[in-house]
């Protein structure tokens, strides 16, 4: 059976896609990935700029009535990654972790994005033994400890502020001398008598045996090398376009993110449209990547209807 | 079999006693990625079961063990082998991936 549509990627895009989907009559399927449904949103806590909660809602929680809603009108949820996709004909194809192939005739790529590393050899060799780059996910067994973060962003801020619930100091290091984050989340972490800013500072190595020991550092500005102890590194330094499935066959920029034409969701690849933080660069919020899905949902239909 | 709960009343007799292989899944309710792999780790205990028992430990309830054994990040998987940790799995990841990791046990 040769379906209409086809979702792959399981954030606010992915479901809004499959909400206006599923709406009108299009049955699609989406493949929500085994371990990383729900997408982004699944690792942060409180989401207050989402419009329509007044008192803020949870992230997960967030995603889960999103996914309920998808469901309700009909959306075929698959809990499996997509491990293959070939794109380019009229009918495409998208295979599954469990070896299953689905036939369609339209494609939504909702993807998103990946934690972005620093590139030092010791990061991945020190992941889960001190180098985290999800804060909700592993502050909590760094209790009363001195721990970094690495990043000027919204998510660094963030990050360092709700680390501050469990460590007893978390030093901020960015490498320039001010904040990239959104003047409410820097001010927040500015005033916060846990946090100590490191300006102009790099992590140039990450040094321990067994689990993170210290941090070699180095000032942007002068150039000095220094070392400093610390039990634990967060690194929240933005994020990749997680475009690696389908960049040999669809138009993508320097930095991988799948490129649409305009302002619509269309790729290159006729029938193939994409949304979320796979394309944006910009914006990445859950609000604009479920107007996104959404646009996507409405282009394919359009697609289909011809 | 399903996954059963270990807690520090029973770890000793339950997880470093075993005959055969067990699985630790130190885990928490907060966490997405754990959340996640909860229903792999189901399929994998009723697929496999008889060689390999995999239990789940709560780290907000039982801290005391999560911290005894080095957790730093969870999921953190543990395969114990007479009493001793033969392989540590950190990180969410998909059921064909976990099975290869698990392969020299089930």
């Amino acid at each position: 059976m040769i379906r209409d549509l086809v979702i792959v990627g399981s954030g606010p895009a992915g479901y809004t896609a499959a909400i206006y989907a599923s709406r009108a009559q299009l049955s699609p399927v989406l493949y929500e990935g085994s371990v990383t449904a729900g997408g982004a949103l699944m690792t942060t806590t409180e989401v207050e700029n989402f419009p329509g909660f007044v008192d803020g809602v949870m992230g997960p929680e967030l995603m889960e009535s999103m996914r309920k809603q998808a469901a309700r009108f009909g959306t075929e949820l698959i809990t499996d990654d997509v491990v293959e996709m070939d794109l380019k004909g009229d009918i495409k194809t998208v295979k599954d972790g469990s070896g299953n192939v689905i036939e369609a005739r339209a494609v939504i790529l909702a993807t998103g994005s990946a934690y972005r590393h620093i590139g030092l050899a010791n990061e991945d060799r020190l992941s889960g033994r001190g180098v985290s780059w999800c804060a909700t996910c592993d502050g909590f067994f760094f209790k009363d400890q001195t721990i970094a973060v690495v990043g000027g962003g919204d998510s660094a801020v963030e990050e360092a502020t709700f680390l501050t619930k469990f460590a007893s100091k978390v030093v901020l290091i960015h490498r320039r001398d001010s904040l990239r984050a959104s003047k409410i989340m820097a001010d927040r972490a500015l005033n916060n008598p846990k946090i100590e800013m490191l300006w102009n500072t790099e992590v140039v190595d990450i040094l321990g045996e067994n689990k993170v020991e210290a941090l070699a550092l180095k000032n942007t500005v002068t150039g000095e090398l220094s070392q400093r102890d610390f039990t634990g590194l967060f690194v929240a330094i933005g994020h990749i376009p997680r475009s690696e499935l389908i960049k040999d066959q669809i138009d993508c920029d320097n930095e991988g993110y799948v490129k649409v034409e305009g302002r619509s969701t269309r790729t290159n690849l006729p029938g193939v449209f994409a949304c979320g933080d796979l394309v944006d660069h910009t914006y990445r919020q859950a609000i604009t990547a479920a107007g996104s899905g959404c646009q996507a949902a409405l282009d394919a239909e359009k697609f289909l209807s011809h | 079999m399903a996954t059963s709960k270990v807690t520090a009343a029973n770890f000793d007799e339950v997880v470093l006693k075993s005959s055969t292989p067990v699985l630790v899944d130190f885990w928490a309710e907060w966490c997405g990625p754990c959340r996640a792999i909860g229903p792999i780790l189901e399929d994998i205990s009723n697929e496999y079961g008889d060689k390999i028992k995999i239990v789940k430990l709560n780290t907000d309830e039982e801290s005391a063990i999560a911290i005894k054994y080095g957790v730093t990040s969870i999921p953190m998987l543990n395969v114990y082998v007479n009493g001793e940790v033969v392989k540590t799995i950190i990180g969410a990841k998909p059921k064909p991936a976990l099975l290869k990791d698990l392969e020299a046990y089930i």
